[in-house]
This record gives C-alpha cells, structure tokens and sequence, in this order.
C-alpha cells in the first residue's frame, strides 16, 4: 500500500509537502511530531548502542511489552482515587507504565538467577505473562472506571498524532540525559560491557552502571510509547545500534552513528507517514530503521556484505592466478590453459576469467594454447613456489604429516606467508639442516 | 584434611599476626569455602603467597582454580572463611591488585582497539566521568610496547591472534601497575613465541618485586616458569615451593582422582538442594 502510494505519478503537491515536512514547514503539528520521533531516535540510539553491547537487548522489549499492564493500573487506580486526578493523565499513565516494566526487569532477574531456566525462555515467559495481563485490564477498565477508556490501546500501536509540544519537551530532556550519560559514562559503559569482571576486580560499581543503563532504557520505552506505541519501540533500541556495527570498529563512532541512524529513522519515518496519513507512525519509522540496518549490513565499508564479498573474490581470485603462474613455472615450458584447469580442476570459464586476470596483470603471454610467463609472471612463479616447497618442508619435518597429505594446507597457506614467517620458517628449517634457496619443487609429494 | 569451623568472630587480628599464616604474606586466605548455586566447589582452603614469587595454581578441570582467583577477588562470594591482602581488606587494597581474565570470557569482536583495551587497566587511576587523556594513552602504549604489541595499537580486538589477544590483555594488567596479580590461564591457547614472551614478561614483573599467581594447565612447565605450585582440587591438596610439593606423590593425589568422598559429598549437597535425595 505504500509503495502505490509511493509509486503514484509525481503530483507536484506531493513533493512540496514533502520538502515542507523535511524543513519542518508543514505545519505546528507535523512539525511537532517530527521534531518529537527524531528526539526519540537519537536517545534510543545512543542507549541502545550499550545495551547491544552488554547483550541484554531483549530486556528491553520484556521491560517495554510490560509497561502495558502498569498503563490499565495507572489509569484504573487513577480513576478509582479521583478527586481532581485526571485518569488519563499522562504522567500518571508513564509512572504506571515505568513500574511495571520496571518489575517485569527484576522478575527476569529473579527468574535466572532462582531457577534453571535460561535468559531466553524468562524473557519471553515474562514478556508475555505481563503483556496478557495487560491486554486483560484492558479489556475489563472501561467497567470498572468512570472515566472513559477510550485511548488507552493507543499505546500498544502508538499515535503520534495525539504528541503535544510538551511531550516534545519530555523527549528533548529524555535525548539530553541520554547524550550526558553516554558521555559521561562512556568509559564507565564501555568497560562494563566489554568485561565486567575485570570492571568490578578493579573496583567499578557493576550493578550500579548496570541500574543506570536500565533506567536510561526505561527512559527513552516510557517516552516512546506515545510515538511508537509498546511493541515497536524495542525496535528503535535495537535496529540502530545494530546497523551502526556495520560501518565502524570503534565504540565511539559505533555510538554515534547509532545516533545518527537513530534520528534519521525518527525524522524520515514522521515526515513520510505525515505523508500517507492512513499508515501508523509508529511502523513507518521503524521500517525506515529496517531499511537503513539493510542498507548497512548490505552496503557498509567495513562489516558489509558485499564489500566482504568483494575482499573474499579478490583473495581467491589471488590464489588462483598464484596457481596459474606456479603451474606454468613449474612446467617451464609453454602449456596450454585447459592442461592448467584440468591439474587445478577449473571449469573452462573459471580458467579463462583467471588467465585473463593474469594476462591483464602482466603476468602471461602467448595463446590460450601456449602459455607462457612474462619476466613479472616468472618473479611471481618463483615466489610461490618457493613458499610452496618451505611450507610442504616445514610440516613434513615438523608437523609429521606424510608427504602426500600436505599439499591441502599447503595451497591455502603458501599465498598468505608474510615475510616475518617466511623467515621464521626459514630459521625452523634451517636449524634441521634443511635449506630451501632457489625455485625446486617441494620435496614432497608434489609431482 | 582437618575440618576447621569458621574462623572466630571474636578474633579481628590480621591473619599475617597468626602462627599458621606468613606475615609478609600480599595474600592469607583462612578457611575459605565457595560454593556455586550452593554447590561447594572449593572446600576449607588455606593459603598463603609468598611475596615477589611466581605462583602456579594447578589441578584438573572443576578443582576450582578460577573459583579460588574469582572468590579472592569478590568476584564471587565466600560462602565462609576470610581473605586479607597484606593484612586487610580486598576493598582497601583493590589499586594494588592486579587481574587477568580468562581469554573467552569476553567478546573480542567488541568494537574497541588493542590500546583501548589496555587503556581500561588504567580507568580507576583516571576515575569517574572523566575521558581517557593523552597521558594515560601514553602509558597503556608504553605497556602494549612492553608485550612486544606497540604496531597493533590500532587493530580492533578481533583481528588479532589469540596469543595477541593474551598479550593485550597482559598489557592492561600491566597498566594497572599493581604489586600482586592474578592471571586465569594466560597460557591458554597461544603459540610457542607468545608463550616465552609471557614468560619473560612475568620474571620481569618478579625482579620488580611483584608476585604473580596464574592459573596453569601444563604441568609440564611449572617447574620451569614458576617457584611456587599450589596444587588445587576442590581443597588444597599441598602447596609451597616448587621443589618440595611438586612431586610425583602429590601430583597423584591431586589428579589421581582419590577425593571420591569430597566428591560424593558435593554431589549429595546437590541433589538436597533439588529435593531429589
């Protein structure tokens, strides 16, 4: 249904909307909600980096499915004390959603640590226990109360459109404690994370930073609940952090990307669902956030899929003209490209990218039925080669493997032998008496 | 093996002031029993390390040789007996206490480089809320420099070898700059030049005065690499110099598999615990 909407012809008004929306000049209200989600991405995403870390991501979404019961409570005891306290209002209904999601952490907690029964299982068990119990009191508050239900349920979906400018105000302060205490914490944090142990042999309160982190996360589920509603607010507390892993190997970046992912998710989602007013808030940002961690697990320099791909191709293809090159240096004599394939078991299209690559490289020359190395094929050839034989050498003399089971390992390892193990294997060998000067075969069983 | 109640809680003196403990002792540990999930694994343990020494602690597998670092530590709780660091409390002397973790017990796909990890072994120097300055980065790269680890400063944690891995995280306990340390199995897993280079980073740390307790698993170099052994299975089988318990006797009776009443009495503990007897 989006993409119709998405893919309907290019109506002008469509596109001013939009860039209205972006600059944040559609209106009080959109401006609003935009500026409200994309508060909210970035608290997530920075809290969320250290909760991946620490791997209690999943505490989370018991701690948010959970904040359903406290809601009905709220409201129920609320209505039930009256006396001038509105039953639906907010702060109320978040203190009760805090308590129960609070509660359903520490049932979790009491679970594992009493029982036999591992995180998973009391994660789900607790999720679901309380998100029932929820759903009940949900059902029975309209008969037990004066007030009017109605609305409650919005804090399953969310519903950005009821977000007023104080609820903005709320998730400003709720980003800015989260920015402090990344800050702030950070070493405190990463530490934690990375290795508790030794944070609490050197004497950080553990428990402590982990009490922080936890009210930090309940922070930013309370806050989300409005905007994303309960079920997919655990999302923003994941997917970002997630996604931010792909592009860098360092915390800091990590956490801040996380942010960046974060906010973006939150500013794109509110803009495009100000768009296709039928569709949910809540979902629209958090399918922004998916695709994001898809673009990054696909795209991303340093972890992606396809950049690693590439680097993997790349390697093999490496090996492979390794052992074209040592098969025609081998043979000494021209060869034709199909004697190649058939020693190396190569598909005959296999073979004919390799001896391209090579002849591209410079490393051979001369007809597919005639190869033969250029001066660079023959240096190239002598080298692996030369690997070749010292490695053979060296696990038949020091790894009592029998000649004729070495050369598995042997073609893995003779292209990745860095000049310090070359020389080291040189020493090892050398102490036997063995020395390995020019180009001769592997004594092994090689022929 | 005398069973000896807890210790008197009329008596506060110092274990160092008692005729059965060392008074130069960095480490006393007095009737200490540890159990997991009320399971006692480490039954009336009493020790004491002599200072500037290398100690090897070694025993099979569930002795409760990381049990016995982890619970000197406060990493786990005692469930009776008492441990002093120089005559007092773990908590007054945490900075002069040093620790190397086992190896898997962390994720070394964190994101986080070799010199951050060992920066970590200075956070309680540098104290709260405060960032990692230059000065201390300097420090923890003079210390990845003393593991022979300065040109991997900048690798993230997972591209290094397992022996690197070790070397870094010797690094950090370096950085920590403590006078006793306790190392979990820092020989576990790495490669022969990895292994001579932790060794001769531990007789340097000796010749400086400090003391050093590992965890080892070979028992082939404890000779070599180590003055004293103390040789664990869920008790104190012996423990003193390397030349007088180190022998064929004791070895028998530690891994000799001749504890089938300590044995059975765990197992019966643990089957109490589930109701099941």
């Amino acid at each position: 249904m989006i993409l119709a909407q998405l893919s309907s012809p290019p109506d002008p008004s469509f596109w001013r909307e939009a860039f209205q929306t972006l600059s944040l000049r559609a209106g009080y209200n959109t401006t609003v909600v935009v500026l409200g989600t994309t508060l909210l991405g970035v608290a997530a995403g920075l809290v969320g980096s250290f909760l991946l870390l620490r791997k209690r991501s999943l505490v989370a979404d018991a701690l948010s499915h959970a904040t359903l019961p406290g809601v009905a409570l709220a409201f129920l005891i609320a209505d039930a004390i009256g006396n001038g306290l509105s039953a639906k209002s907010l702060p109320v209904l978040l203190l009760g959603a805090a308590i129960t999601g609070v509660l359903a952490v520490l049932t979790v907690q009491l679970i594992v640590r009493h029982t036999r029964l591992r995180e998973d299982a009391a994660i789900g068990l607790t999720l679901s226990v309380y998100f029932g119990v929820g759903v009940v009191l949900l059902r029975a508050a309209p008969d037990y109360a004066s007030t009017p239900a109605s609305g409650l349920h919005h804090f399953i979906y969310g519903q950005t459109a009821g977000l007023l400018i104080t609820d903005v105000y709320l998730m400003g302060a709720i980003a800015t404690i989260a920015i402090l205490a990344a800050a702030f914490l950070f070493k405190e944090l990463a530490l934690t994370c990375f290795n508790d142990d030794f944070a609490r042999a050197t004497g950080w309160p553990v428990s402590i930073l982990d009490i922080a982190l936890m009210a930090l996360v309940v922070l930013v589920v309370v806050a989300g609940l409005q905007a994303v509603g309960l079920i997919l607010v655990v999302a923003l507390l994941i997917i970002p952090p997630a996604a931010a892993r792909f592009w860098t190997e360092r915390l800091a970046r990590m956490v801040l990307a996380s942010a960046l992912i974060g906010g973006a998710s939150g500013y794109a989602g509110s803009t495009l669902s100000a768009l296709l007013p039928r569709q949910p808030t809540g979902a629209i940002i958090v399918l922004v956030a998916g695709a994001l961690f898809i673009i990054s697990m696909l795209a991303a320099p340093t972890r992606g899929v396809i950049p690693t791909l590439i680097r993997r191709a790349r390697l093999r293809a490496r090996f492979a003209t390794d052992h074209l090159v040592e098969f025609l240096f081998d043979t000494a004599s021209p060869a034709s490209l199909s004697e190649v394939a058939r020693d190396r078991a190569w598909s005959s299209l296999q073979s004919r990218i390799i001896a391209t690559g090579a002849r591209t490289a410079g490393l051979i020359t001369g007809p597919r039925s005639a190869l033969t190395l250029t001066d660079a094929g023959r240096a190239r050839g002598r080298r692996v080669a030369r690997n070749h034989a010292l490695w053979s050498q060296y696990l038949v003399t020091y790894a009592d493997l029998a000649p004729s089971h070495v050369d598995f390992s042997v073609d893995q390892v003779e292209h990745i032998l860095s000049e310090e193990l070359i020389a080291e294997l040189e020493q090892a060998l050398a102490k036997r008496g063995i020395k390995i000067t020019s180009a001769q075969t592997s004594s092994g069983g090689d022929a | 093996m005398t069973s000896r109640t807890t210790p008197n809680p009329r008596t506060h003196a110092p274990l160092s002031e008692r005729p059965e403990h060392s008074a130069e002792a960095p480490l006393s540990v007095h009737a200490m029993t540890v159990a997991y999930h009320r399971k006692p694994v480490l039954w009336d343990v009493d020790l004491d390390l002599p200072p500037q020494s290398l100690v090897a602690i070694v025993g099979p597998n569930g002795a409760g040789k990381s049990t016995l670092i982890k619970a000197c530590l406060n990493l786990i709780p005692i469930a009776a007996g008492r441990v002093e660091f120089w005559g007092d409390t773990f908590e007054h002397n945490r900075s002069r206490v040093g620790y190397v973790p086992q190896r898997e017990s962390v994720d070394w796909d964190f994101p986080v480089s070799a010199l951050d990890v060992v920066a970590m072994g200075r956070y309680r120097r540098i104290g709260w809320f405060r960032p990692v300055t230059r000065k201390h980065k300097q420090a923890a790269l003079r210390c990845l420099e003393e593991v022979g680890m300065g040109e991997y400063a900048n690798r993230q944690i997972s591209q290094l070898s397992g022996g690197q891995q070790q070397r870094v995280f010797l690094a950090r306990a370096l950085a920590q700059e403590a006078e006793l340390y306790f190392m979990d199995e820092p020989f576990a897993g790495v490669d022969a030049a990895t292994e001579r280079a932790i060794v001769a980073i531990l007789r340097r740390m000796r010749e400086q005065g400090r003391t050093v307790v590992c965890v080892h698993h070979d028992i082939q170099t404890v000779p070599e690499y180590f003055d004293h052994a103390v040789l664990l299975n869920m008790r104190v089988v012996a423990a003193g110099p390397v030349a007088e318990v180190f022998n064929r006797e004791n070895l028998q009776r530690t891994y000799g598999g001749r504890l089938t009443l300590l044995t059975e009495a765990t197992e019966a503990v643990a089957r109490a615990e589930r109701g099941s007897t």
